[in-house]
């Protein structure tokens, strides 16, 4: 991605909407990085102004609550059957989920 | 009788059954009778399990004819459950064509608890997808109406459990708030809706929208029904690893003696970020009546300042949205719920469905959130809004110096109009203001009824600090009682 927070013009264009529904695995239409481009754009456009805040020496949160690690003891508990865990499941065989190819024809 | 029952409390309705005077199959009747009347107009549920319901209340009724003890004081009472907790018996969406017809293999801790208690689940209710939204119009299955105006939204995005209460087709219902979803649409319709402490109520079996911000809480049409289902749903669940190993707040006694009417030595802070400006002049003014009630209820009214709120928001749609992009990441069309066989591959396959499965609001912050994580961005923006977060809890630490509870308006409006917002993401975002900073903090909080503002409902907010339920809800309950009834929509088929 080009964009730069401080620059001027769009932060997020088509080509960048287009990028980033690749990485989170959304098919989009052509429409859809018309219209997204324009949403997000306005939105980022905005929460930038987090930035406006000085926080150089805050620590940031992460979670509201501080904890510790949690452990419980190490167990045998019942869990889900296979039967039930493969219930709603779009496909499957022999007992396991059954997925289309995973790996690249050159793979 | 349906009318005279579906108008009473929860308290009302388990007197009745655990005195026998009333069953619970027919409390539980009344409430299916009125829900077919009136849910084709208002839509607050996605699935109505009246087979269910009534084998359940008929269990209650067994036990208490048999001479056993209630289960819970809300045994028998009819509940509606946001559709975002799993049930093993019914259908879970969340809202989302994803997960259309998808069966959990398991309850959310939430809903063991319900069942254990015997408290009878109606159905499940309408809500934005993945709980985005402030108006429930991002449902993948249509919006709900509010009861006051069928022409405005309930809010959102646990529009549909808000709307139910309004409208008496339940007496309480569960919500969940990661940025105001209870407490807004509380105001909106007019009704109680509690967020607790993080941490307070367990999130297993909670679909994840936000998970350092989303936490499931009672919704009832008085304080002390949401304080008796609190202490339902409430407490420690070793499932969740971020629930807080502790007794639930004893929030019906604080109930009880809130609802005396006097809050002699309770300091009352009004904050002056979430005041005046933006705000609807008749929402400012129902909440400028409400805030002088408690003055004459006796407690202490001061201001108090938290400067890092008006900067919340924008963290907040950051850090949400950063979120969602992994939380979501598990809709993958491998193991559960929806598939389109597009492609070859898996990723092909994945993407098609992710586009078909999700809604635009869906899309638009997992973007977001992807884009906010993103190298080269991840300090300017996710970084920066996580110190933000720290400069908010401190606000509310500071304030709480100088005040027991914070007051201020649910929501700056009073209900707006169906589609009026829809295409202007950040407008509806802009709704969310004065509830953000509790989910960022972690703290509690809820809304009461506080008068109509161009007749439409409005909703007062008292925040407290993290396990401080008890002193909201007595501020809350004598407010309440000083207040009087609040009036009722009517609504008819």
């Amino acid at each position: 991605m080009s964009a730069d927070p401080g620059a001027t013009g769009p932060t997020l264009g088509r080509d960048e909407v287009a990028h980033l529904a690749r990485l989170a695995r959304l098919a989009v239409t052509e429409d859809e990085l018309d219209l997204f481009a324009r949403q997000l754009d306005s939105i980022i456009e905005w929460v930038a102004k987090v930035g406006e805040i000085a926080a150089a020496d805050v620590p940031p949160t992460s979670h509201a609550v501080p904890l510790q690690n949690v452990f419980r003891p190490d167990e045998l508990r019942p869990g889900l059957t296979q039967e039930q865990a493969l219930a709603g499941a779009p496909a499957s065989q022999d007992g396991r989920f059954r997925v289309p190819r995973i790996l690249g024809e050159e793979q | 009788m349906t009318s005279e029952l579906i108008r009473k409390t929860a308290a009302e309705l388990a007197e009745l059954i655990h005195s026998k005077q009333v069953s619970a199959v027919e409390v539980a009747q009344a409430h299916l009778d009125r829900i077919a009347e009136v849910d084709g107009t208002i839509h607050a549920f996605l699935h109505v399990a009246a087979d269910e319901a009534l084998k359940s209340a008929a269990l209650v009724d067994e036990a208490l004819a048999a001479g056993s003890e209630p289960a819970s004081p809300l045994a028998g009472v009819p509940l509606a459950l946001k559709d975002v907790f799993t049930t093993i018996d019914m259908p879970t969406t969340a809202g989302s064509k994803i997960l259309e017809g998808w069966r959990p293999p398991y309850d959310a801790t939430v809903t063991k608890k319900l069942r254990a208690a015997g408290i009878t689940i109606l159905g499940k209710t309408n809500m934005d997808e993945f709980a985005m939204g402030s108006s429930t119009e991002y449902s993948a299955y249509g919006p709900t109406r509010n009861p006051w105006d069928l022409d405005r939204v309930p809010g959102g995005s646990g529009g549909g459990s808000a709307a139910a209460l309004a409208a008496f087709e339940a007496p309480l219902a569960i919500g969940t708030d990661t940025g105001g979803s209870i407490r807004q649409p509380a105001a909106f319709t007019g009704t109680v809706g509690v967020k607790p402490t993080y941490g307070g109520v367990s999130r297993y079996g909670l679909i994840a929208c936000a998970s350092s911000l989303d936490q499931g809480g009672p919704c009832a049409r008085t304080v002390l029904d949401a304080a008796l289902l609190h202490e339902v749903i409430g407490g420690h669940d070793p499932l969740d690893s971020t629930s807080i190993d502790q007794p639930v707040p004893a929030v019906v006694d604080a109930v009880r003696q809130g609802a005396s009417g006097d809050l002699s030595g309770v300091r009352v802070g009004v904050v002056r970020e979430l005041t005046g400006e933006g705000y609807q002049a008749g929402v400012q003014a129902a909440f400028d009546a409400a805030v002088q009630q408690l003055e004459k209820l006796g407690a202490d009214v001061v201001e108090v300042s938290c400067p890092t709120f008006p900067t919340g928001i924008a963290a907040y749609y950051l850090i949400l949205p950063s979120e969602v992009s992994s939380n979501l990441a598990r809709f993958d069309a491998m193991r559960y719920g929806l598939r389109v066989d597009q492609g070859s591959s898996a990723e092909e396959v994945m993407a098609a469905t992710r586009e078909s499965g999700f809604g635009p609001e869906v899309k638009r912050r997992i973007m977001l959130g992807t884009y906010a994580l993103s190298a080269g961005y991840y300090d300017a923006y996710y970084g920066q809004a996580q110190k933000v977060r720290t400069l908010i809890a401190r606000d509310f630490a500071a304030a709480f110096e100088q005040a027991d509870v914070l007051v201020s308006p649910t929501a700056p409006t009073t209900a707006f109009p169906l589609g009026d917002k829809l295409d202007d993401p950040l407008s509806m975002y802009l709704n969310d203001l004065a509830t953000i900073p509790t989910n960022l903090a972690g703290t509690a909080a809820l809304s009461v009824p506080c008068g109509l503002a161009d007749g439409l409902p409005t909703g007062l907010q008292v925040m407290a600090p993290a396990m401080g339920e008890a002193v909201m809800y007595r501020v809350a309950a004598a407010y309440e009682a000083a207040r009087g009834p609040a009036p009722t929509p009517e609504v008819t088929a």
